[in-house]
């Protein structure tokens, strides 16, 4: 067979490129190249296309493996989630929001399976944390005194009954609350500091989900619980202290939990 | 369980590749590595055979694109850099004049070319990875290709990014 009688498609062209050619042909399409210098060049762009994307990313997967993204420690992350106290199926995506090294919160990736504004909402609550955790004179509108102005006022805002949990029981005060923009409307956002000053924030929004399952995300100084219940979502957020948080987020669950307060 | 584990664990290099030049951040790919991961975990029992590989690729393709569409309805977060012209540095620019061609592309045919010639797996295996027919795939590398010479070549690429 010479080169000639075997016209070459853009295709193959592609397929030569890429190793896709069984032998025989690649060697035909190798020689009518040879006899055509117009497509050899746009051959050849394509290889320095593929070369420049080889050269830009490749060294990543000679990069060691963060210790975050170790199998091992991922494996015991799961199985310590699987207890969860909301004990239900995992969805198969984790979080909503990421965390840039110093630059702390961003809102960034989401994942699979997120309800619609489940995702925003947690973003925000990172974002509010972030922003009023570390305000000494200003944190909140309200002070924790007047919470059951509070509780009124806010659950007005968002046009929904909530409750603005106790946390005394685990040595949380109350130092007060806001109102904040949120994805969906109003958000309302409080605050509570332990004995050592350290911050713990609940966020709460209106979602457009009934409910989800509990979910954890920790970066390198903030973590996160967060969850829909009744159509309302919450996001704990605190120092990367997973045992402390989640004895923070278990206390909030169970307050503002109002079918499982409905039964007992 | 080992070898299952084993298995995935020897894909992670591949997928932070893959993640990094999809997300263009180390950050955001690195996320998006520990959320297939866990994803994985917890689907072994969905793991019928076959390549773990593909599977793995599979999982972050279909999460990128959840965060790509759940970025297009918050728009706060789009990088600047996106709507620039190359770099005057050319191919000297660091790569940076290849990332931003690739930020012009199709996401579809951004998945397709990056596995392709990033991670080097067939057009049989992106097929099953994208869901669609060789055909596909090949019409994705194609206009992926012609849209990043055009770009690179210095013109306004013929397509922005689709949202």
């Amino acid at each position: 067979m010479t080169t000639s009688d075997s016209p070459v498609t853009e295709e193959e062209l592609h397929a030569y490129v890429d190793g896709e050619l069984p032998a025989d042909r690649q060697e035909a399409v190798a020689a009518w190249l040879a006899a055509h210098p117009e497509h050899a060049a746009l051959v050849a762009g394509w290889r320095a296309q593929a070369d420049r994307i080889r050269a830009r990313y490749g060294a990543v997967a000679g990069e060691p493996v963060p210790e975050r993204l170790k199998l091992d420690r991922l494996l015991r992350q799961d199985r310590s989630s699987g207890r969860r106290w909301l004990g239900y199926a995992a969805a198969a995506s984790v979080a909503a929001f990421l965390i840039g090294g110093g630059a702390g919160w961003a809102a960034r990736g989401v994942t699979a399976a997120a309800p619609s504004n489940f995702d925003a909402i947690t973003a925000d609550a990172l974002e509010a944390y972030k922003l009023y955790v570390v305000e000494v004179r200003h944190p909140v509108e309200v002070p924790g005194s007047e919470r059951t102005h509070m509780t009124q006022w806010l659950s007005k805002r968002l046009d929904s009954e909530l409750r603005i949990p106790d946390l005394q029981s685990i040595g949380l005060k109350l130092v007060g609350g806001r109102l904040l923009p949120g994805p969906t409307g109003a958000a309302a956002f409080y605050m509570y500091e332990g004995p050592s000053g350290e911050r713990f924030t609940i966020y709460c929004a209106k979602a457009a989900t009934p409910e989800t399952a509990l979910r954890f995300k920790e970066g390198q100084r903030f973590a996160a619980f967060y969850w829909v219940d009744d159509k309302v979502a919450y996001a704990v957020s605190g120092p990367a202290d997973r045992d402390r948080l989640e004895q923070v987020a278990k206390t909030v669950y169970e307050q503002v939990d109002k079918s499982g307060a409905r039964k007992s | 369980m080992a070898t299952f584990g084993q298995n995935v664990e020897a894909t992670i290099p591949a997928l932070r590749r893959y993640a990094r030049a999809l997300t263009r951040d180390s950050d955001i790919a690195d996320d998006l590595v520990q959320d297939t991961l866990v994803r994985a975990l917890r689907s072994e029992h969905l793991f019928h055979g076959g390549e773990i590989r593909s599977w793995l690729y599979t999982i972050l393709t279909n999460l990128n694109r959840n965060r790509l569409r759940s970025l297009s309805r918050r728009p706060m977060i789009s990088s600047l850099e996106d709507n620039d012209a190359p770099d005057l540095a050319g191919p000297e620019g660091g790569g940076r004049d290849i990332e931003r061609a690739l930020a012009t592309l199709v996401e579809d045919q951004r998945n397709a070319l990056l596995l392709v010639v990033l991670e080097g797996l067939s057009y049989r295996e992106v097929a099953e990875v994208q869901g669609v027919p060789i055909g596909t795939v090949m019409s994705r590398l194609a206009r992926a290709r012609a849209q990043i010479k055009i770009f690179l070549d210095g013109g306004r690429p013929a397509l922005r990014r689709v949202k």
